[in-house]
């Protein structure tokens, strides 16, 4: 009779989180940051039907890195969910925290039950009526969730860029500077060597503060490379 | 509603990007349209009755306006209800019959048309959303049977063809393409009869505004179930227009003196704009 190989239940876990990590810091980065008209999504993201950047409901966008099947899969329950509620209640009673929270119970109950976690790390964002009512949700592979301020960055060089835009982010900062600052970000930090990223290689969205229902919007490539050249 | 911990399963299920089959499936209760139990509901004048609605092409789109009243049996039930939707970026949607059928299927419908764009990254085309609302028109069979009849009218900007495009309904779904305009609801014989006679093709969207105010105006004068603009409470006809740009419901500022210089006209010719006898005459 064999004896079933004992591993500690630390041991399994910080052996999932590993594997996650590595799939997440695989791909290109993705910076969401407040700007002094709302928030602005910038990812690096050759495709233009496979979207990393997305709208879930009037105010409230997503983001996400990693698995794109996984996010996927992620991105549609929240619109479905969102419109759920949006239908059964009022457009007003879908929030920024309900879906982060839901985010998180599932993706905590998919990292503790199931063999393999989930790659993929995700924002959600709620843009108020003022910059300070504005909400930046971060979710983590194993449904940790962090409420940030200003900025976030996550995936591929996130580390590297998050610590310059501690450094470089201000509050009011206008579009074009954020989003100069973000394509400048990702094309120091993406490779060895430093890039300059042409709008084709970039997916960009805004949650427009000052649109009236469905603020959230795709910077097409004309106005994107207006506000580089800017 | 309990609210789910987290996403259960049937949110992250691979599926239709339809949100109206997602609902039926999940809670067909909260579906509008129930099968059953309609022996209860389905007697005439019980419910507010939704009036007249006038939609004619313009050279580079499509104007919708509808009056404000809403009856019950000889009861006027409400001044200023609103008939004329955005149902999204590039449509309109304009309803008679029962009203409180009639504002949850304009609701269920916008969600549809926005929840497909959103998990398929881009819109339905608007054949797609024109044979969508008569599926779920086909639904309400049985209360249109009952006489709780809801009758739409759809109208949307064609991006493919670079034109506005007009389709009406009947209680059973069938979905028809109107060609120049159309009416629908009470008043809809008199209001059809003055597009006949005004109605040019390739007008600019300002004269068919005024158009559809005579319209309207003409379908208040013979159908008591159609209100009139009332100008002591500065109620007026909902106008939408859609065109390349979008769609979008003109602000009061805009239809008021519109109103105004209509109702002048009127006061020395009280039947409106004479048509020309001869064909190809001017008025």
């Amino acid at each position: 009779m064999s004896v079933p190989f004992y591993v500690s239940p630390e041991q399994i876990m910080r052996d999932k989180a590993d594997f996650a990590r590595k799939g997440i810091a695989r791909g290109r980065s993705v910076i969401v940051m407040q700007y002094s008209g709302g928030i602005v999504f910038v990812a690096e993201n050759p495709s233009h039907a496979l979207h990393k950047i997305s709208e879930l409901y009037d105010r409230i966008g997503f983001a996400a890195v990693g698995k794109y099947n996984e996010f996927e899969s992620l991105r549609v329950a929240g619109v479905r969910l969102a419109d759920m509620r949006g239908y059964s209640y009022d457009r007003s009673d879908v929030t920024g925290r309900s879906l982060a929270n839901a985010y998180a119970q599932t993706l905590g109950t998919i990292f503790t039950e199931t063999n393999k976690p989930f790659e993929v790390e995700i924002v959600v964002a709620e843009v108020g009526p003022a910059s300070d009512s504005d909400q930046l949700y971060r979710l983590m592979f194993d449904g940790s969730v962090a409420d940030e301020r200003g900025y976030v960055a996550m995936g591929g060089a996130a580390e590297p860029i998050s610590a310059a835009l501690a450094d470089a982010w201000v509050e009011g900062m206008s579009l074009d500077a954020c989003v100069r600052l973000a394509v400048g970000l990702m094309g120091e930090h993406g490779d060895d060597v430093t890039r300059v990223l042409t709008p084709a290689q970039l997916e960009v969205a805004v949650l427009d503060r000052s649109r009236p229902r469905r603020t959230f919007q795709r910077l097409a490539n004309g106005r994107l490379a207006e506000l580089l050249a800017s | 509603m309990n609210a789910p911990l987290g996403l259960p399963n049937p949110y992250r299920a691979t599926g239709s990007s339809s949100f109206v089959e997602f609902l039926a499936a999940l809670h067909p209760e909260r579906l509008q349209f129930p099968v059953g139990d309609q022996e209860a509901m389905g007697r005439h004048g019980v419910a507010p009755h939704g009036t007249t609605i006038v939609a004619l092409r313009t050279g580079n789109g499509v104007v919708m306006a509808g009056d404000r009243r809403a009856t019950m049996g000889n009861l006027i039930a409400q001044h200023d209800i609103e008939k004329v939707f955005v149902a999204d970026e590039h449509s309109l949607i304009g309803i008679a019959g029962t009203a409180g059928l009639a504002v949850e299927l304009v609701r269920i419908f916008q969600v549809e048309l926005e929840h497909y764009e959103k998990i398929e990254g881009l819109p339905l085309s608007l054949d797609g959303k024109a044979n969508r609302l008569a599926t779920m028109l086909r639904g309400n069979l049985g209360l249109a049977l009952q006489g709780l009849a809801v009758v739409p009218l759809f109208a949307g900007f064609d991006l493919a063809r670079n034109a506005g495009r007009i389709f009406s309904y009947d209680v059973t779904g069938g979905r028809y393409e109107e060609h120049d305009f159309y009416a629908v609801g009470s008043g809809s014989s008199f209001a059809r009869g003055s597009l006949k006679k005004l109605f040019r093709r390739g007008a600019t969207s300002d004269d068919a505004v005024s158009v559809a105010l005579e319209a309207l105006y003409d379908a208040a004068d013979d159908d008591s179930a159609t209100g009139g603009p009332d100008m002591a409470r500065g109620i007026y006809p909902v106008i939408g227009v859609v065109d390349a740009a979008g769609a979008r419901i003109l602000g009061d500022d805009d239809v008021a003196p519109r109103v105004q210089a209509m109702l002048d006209a009127r006061m020395s010719r009280p039947d409106g704009p004479q048509a020309g006898a001869r064909r190809g005459e001017d008025s």
